[in-house]
C-alpha cells in the first residue's frame, strides 16, 4: 500500500516537474490574506497571457512558456521559501508583487543571476542600472507616481499649487513610505503644504486618520494603499463627505475592488496609472477565444479586463517581449536567466510593437537601458465611473518630474552601492 | 528494550547528574549532535537550509526562551515579536556602526540589548500576574513595533523603513548577505541553538531554575520557603530576553537579510512562538525543538503535498493548511494538553518496558 503510494507519488512529481525545454517563469502569487484581493487578478492576467501565447502562438520563439505558482500571501519568509523552491527549476524572472518580498529578493537575484522585475513597485532606486544589476523597475515607480499625482493636480490648479493643503494616507510599511522623499521635494519646489497620515497593516481601522482630514479640511487627499485598506479609505471618505475628485490614489489604490464597496458615493475618484484599462482591446479577442473559451482560464476567470487583471497581462507581456529579445539577442530559443537580463536590459516597447500585439496604447512606449532600468517614467491618470462600473483613462501617459525623481534615485542608490561595495556598471 | 536502566550503574555524582542519564538516550543525543555538525552540512543546499533548517533552528531558539519566561517561570508573554525586533534592530545598528567586529559579538550583544529590554518591560510582573501580565506585556509589543517604525534612527533613515544585512563574516566565512553559503548559515545558528540549548537546560536544572519554578506553581509558597520573587522573576526575563533577542538577530541577518517591522515581527509572530511553546510542552527544553519543528515544517509539508504532488491549486491548498494545522493543535490540546514533550515522555516509558509491559 505505502509503496504503491510513493512510486504514484514519485511519478506525479515526475509529471508534475518542469520539462527541460520549457521557459519558466515563477508566479509569486497571493491568493489568499488580506491583500488576495489585489493579488488574485493580477496572478490571473499573468497566467492567462503565458497561456496565451502558449495556445496562439505555440509559446516564445517555439518554446513553450511554464508558469510556476507559489502562494506567498504576502509575507516575506513564505516568499523566500518560494523564491528557494522555485530558483532551481530554470526561473528566468521574478515578479514578486509584494515590496518587502522585493527588498528580500534584490541581494539574492543579484548573487543567483536571475532578474527580478517588480512593475511599478518595490525598491525605486533600483532605476539606476548602474548599481542595481539584475533589477528591473521599468516602465514607472513610485516616484515617478508621485510626481504624477502631483502634476495632474498642477494640471488643475492652472501650475500654481502654493498653499494648498496635500495629505498622504499611506500604508505604514516599506511601500507606503516609498513615496514620502519625492513628496517632501515636490512640496518644497510647489509651495503646497504635506501632512502625513500613516495607516497601520492591514488597514481596516482608519478612523481617527480620517476624523483628522476632516478636522484639517485638506485641498486634496492622496493615497498609498493596498488591499483592504483602499476600501475602507474609500468609504470612510464617503463617510465624512470629502470631494472623490479631489481624492487620488496610486496604481496599487486603482482597482474596481476598492472603489465597489463604496457605491455611487465612490463616483470621480482617481488613480494614477502606467497601463491601460478596461477589455477594448484587440488582445481580448484573442483571450476570449485560447483562453476562456477553451477552459484554460487561471483562477475563476471571472477577471478579465479588470485593472489589476490588465497590469498582470502587461507584466507577463513585458516579461515575454524581454525573453523574445534576448532570443533574438543570442540567438538561441531556450535562453538562460543571465540572456534573460540581457534581453530585459535591451527592451525596446514602441507603438508598433504593442499594436502588433493587439494592445496599442496599452502602456507607455519606453526603452530600457544599461544605465535606465526605470523606462521614462510616462503616467497616466485614470478615473472611476460609479454609475457605469468602468475607470477610464483622463490622461494619457506623461512626462513626471525627472529632475527631483533623478536626483533622488542617484542619491538613494549611490548610498546602496557604498553600504554593499557595489562597484558601478556600464562604464 | 530501549531505554534501559538495567546495568547502567552511576558511580559518581556527575554522572548521576548529567542530562541524559541512560546510556541509550545519552547515545541518541550524541548521534544527533554528529548527524547535525558533520552531516548535515555536507548535503544542505539553499533550499533546505533557507526554507526548512534555518528557520526550524531560529524558532527554536525563540521557543526555548519564551519557555522559559512561560514554561519554567510562568510569567505569560505576548511581547515576543517586540523582542524579537529590539534582537533585529540591536544587530542591525551594530553590524551597520562596527562593521569589522564579528557577528558572533553582535548577535551576542543584541541578546543583551533584548535582555535589557526586557527586564524593563518585565518589571510590571512584580505587581501582576496571570491575564494582565499578558496585556501588560502586549503593550511591549504594539510599542516596540510602533518605536521601530516611527523612529528614523533604527533604520538608518532608509527612505523605506526597511533594514537589510550588509555582508558580514565570522573568521573569514561570510554569514550575512545574498553570497553566504547554505552551509555556512547553518552552522552558524546551529551553533547558536545548541549554546543556547545547553545553557538553558543546566540553567533549568540548577537553583536558578528551580527558582523559576517555585515562582511558577506558587508564588506566595515559594516567597516563604526564601525565593526572592524579584530576582527570580527579573532573572527570568533577562534570560528570556536573551535568547529571543539573539533569535531576533539571526532572524533578520542570516535568514531573512531584509525586514520590515511591522510585517516581520507583529503580533502574529508573538502567537506562532507561544503556539511553539504549548503545542511542544510548557516547561520542557525537548519540546520547544518538537514545537518549532511542528509548526516550521508541517506548512512546508503540506505545500509540497498538495502543490507538487497532488497538483491542487495554491490557494485551496493554503486554506486547507489553515484548517489542517488548527485541527491538529486543538487535537493535540484535547489529546496531550502537555504537548509534545509529553507525549515523547510517555513514548520513552512505553519503549522501557516493551515488549513486556507488565
Amino acid at each position: 500500500m505505502i509503496r504503491n503510494l510513493m512510486s504514484a507519488a514519485l511519478a506525479v512529481t515526475l509529471v508534475s516537474g518542469p520539462a527541460a525545454a520549457d521557459l519558466v517563469f515563477p508566479d509569486l502569487s497571493y491568493r489568499t490574506g488580506p491583500y488576495a484581493a489585489g493579488g488574485v487578478p493580477f496572478s490571473d492576467g499573468y497566467n492567462d497571457y503565458f497561456t496565451l501565447v502558449n495556445e496562439r502562438d505555440g509559446g516564445i520563439g517555439g518554446v513553450k512558456a511554464q508558469v510556476i505558482e507559489c502562494e506567498t500571501g504576502y509575507n516575506t519568509e513564505k516568499g523566500v521559501e518560494c523564491y528557494e523552491a522555485t530558483k532551481d527549476k530554470g526561473a528566468l524572472i521574478y515578479q514578486p508583487l509584494s515590496t518587502g518580498i522585493t527588498y528580500q529578493l534584490i541581494p539574492k537575484v543579484t548573487a543567483d543571476g536571475i532578474p527580478l522585475h517588480t512593475m511599478g513597485y518595490g525598491r525605486t532606486s533600483a532605476a539606476n542600472g548602474k548599481v542595481f544589476s539584475h533589477v528591473f523597475n521599468y516602465p514607472a515607480n513610485y516616484w515617478n507616481g508621485a510626481s504624477g499625482v502631483i502634476n495632474h493636480l498642477l494640471e488643475e490648479n492652472g501650475g500654481d499649487l502654493s498653499g494648498k493643503k496635500i495629505s498622504l494616507v499611506y500604508h505604514n510599511s516599506s511601500y507606503g513610505k516609498e513615496p514620502i522623499r519625492t513628496l517632501e521635494e515636490l512640496s518644497e519646489k510647489h509651495g503646497f503644504e504635506l501632512k502625513l497620515l500613516p495607516v497601520d497593516h492591514p488597514g481596516q481601522e482608519q478612523k481617527s486618520q480620517w476624523l483628522q482630514i476632516r478636522r484639517d479640511r485638506p485641498d486634496v487627499v492622496v493615497m498609498w494603499g493596498w488591499g483592504v485598506m483602499n476600501q475602507v479609505a474609500i468609504q470612510e471618505a464617503a463617510n465624512i463627505r470629502f470631494p472623490m475628485e479631489n481624492f487620488i490614489g496610486v496604481w496599487w489604490s486603482g482597482a474596481e475592488h476598492d472603489v465597489i464597496a463604496a457605491g455611487a458615493k465612490a463616483n470621480g475618484y482617481k488613480a494614477v496609472t502606467f497601463h491601460n484599462v478596461g477589455d477594448d482591446f484587440p488582445v481580448f479577442d484573442d483571450m476570449q477565444k485560447y483562453v476562456v473559451d477553451a477552459g484554460l482560464a487561471a483562477g475563476a476567470g471571472d477577471n478579465v479586463g479588470k485593472v489589476l487583471y490588465n497590469r498582470g497581462l502587461y507584466a507577463a507581456m513585458l516579461a515575454v517581449e524581454a525573453a523574445k529579445t534576448a532570443q533574438e539577442m543570442h540567438g538561441v530559443a531556450e535562453i538562460s536567466p543571465a540572456m534573460m537580463r540581457d534581453g530585459m536590459e535591451a527592451l525596446v516597447i514602441d507603438e508598433a510593437k504593442m499594436t502588433g500585439l493587439g494592445m496599442p496604447n496599452f502602456g507607455p512606449t519606453f526603452n530600457v537601458s544599461c544605465e535606465n532600468h526605470g523606462g521614462l517614467g510616462l503616467v497616466g491618470v485614470t478615473q472611476w465611473d460609479a454609475e457605469n462600473q468602468t475607470w477610464s483613462l483622463i490622461s494619457d501617459f506623461q512626462e513626471t518630474d525627472g529632475d527631483v525623481i533623478n536626483a533622488l534615485i542617484t542619491e538613494d542608490s549611490t548610498a546602496f552601492a557604498t553600504e554593499n561595495n557595489i562597484a558601478q556598471r556600464c562604464e | 528494550m530501549f531505554y534501559r536502566e538495567a546495568g547502567d550503574f552511576k558511580t559518581s555524582y556527575v554522572a548521576d547528574g548529567q542530562t541524559f542519564p541512560i546510556r541509550f538516550d545519552r547515545m541518541r543525543y550524541y548521534a544527533v549532535l554528529v548527524a547535525a555538525f558533520g552531516v548535515i552540512p555536507f548535503f544542505i543546499n539553499d533550499y533546505w537550509a533557507n526554507a526548512i533548517l534555518l528557520p526550524f533552528l531560529i524558532y527554536a531558539i525563540a521557543t526555548i526562551g519564551l519557555n522559559i519566561l512561560v514554561g519554567y517561570c510562568g510569567q505569560v508573554s505576548l511581547g515576543t515579536g517586540g523582542f524579537m525586533a529590539v534582537g533585529a534592530y540591536g544587530c542591525y545598528k551594530l553590524m551597520t556602526t562596527f562593521p569589522e567586529v564579528s557577528m558572533i559579538v553582535h548577535v551576542l550583544l543584541s541578546g543583551g540589548i533584548t535582555a535589557a529590554v526586557c527586564v524593563v518591560f518585565g518589571l510590571p510582573s512584580l505587581r501582576i500576574k496571570g491575564f494582565y501580565l499578558a496585556v501588560a506585556t502586549l503593550a511591549a509589543q504594539f510599542f516596540l513595533v510602533w518605536l521601530f517604525n516611527r523612529v528614523p534612527w533604527f533604520y538608518n533613515n532608509s527612505a523605506s523603513g526597511q533594514i537589510s544585512a550588509p555582508e558580514r563574516e565570522v573568521f573569514g566565512i561570510v554569514i550575512t548577505g545574498p553570497n553566504a553559503s547554505a552551509w555556512a548559515t547553518y552552522l552558524f545558528c546551529l551553533i547558536f541553538l545548541t549554546f543556547c540549548a545547553l545553557v538553558a537546560r543546566n540553567l533549568t536544572r540548577g537553583s536558578v531554575g528551580r527558582s523559576w519554578m517555585a515562582i511558577r506553581d506558587m508564588d506566595i509558597a515559594a516567597e516563604i520557603i526564601g525565593v526572592n520573587p524579584m530576582k527570580a522573576k527579573m532573572t527570568a526575563f533577562a534570560v528570556s530576553g536573551f535568547f529571543i533577542g539573539v533569535s531576533g538577530a539571526l532572524f533578520f541577518s542570516v535568514y531573512l537579510g531584509a525586514v520590515e517591522v511591522g510585517e516581520a515581527f507583529g503580533i502574529q509572530k508573538s502567537f506562532l512562538v507561544l503556539f511553539m511553546v504549548i503545542i511542544g510542552g510548557l516547561g520542557s527544553i525537548f519540546g520547544s525543538f518538537a514545537g518549532a519543528a511542528f509548526l516550521v515544517l508541517l506548512p512546508v509539508v503540506l505545500k509540497v503535498l498538495g502543490v507538487d504532488v497532488l497538483g491542487w491549486p495554491t490557494d485551496i491548498v493554503v486554506h486547507f493548511q489553515l484548517v489542517i494545522v488548527g485541527a491538529l493543535i486543538v487535537f493535540f490540546l484535547i489529546v496531550e494538553p502537555h504537548g509534545l514533550a509529553q507525549m515523547w515522555r510517555v513514548t520513552k516509558e512505553k519503549l522501557r518496558l516493551w515488549p513486556f509491559p507488565h
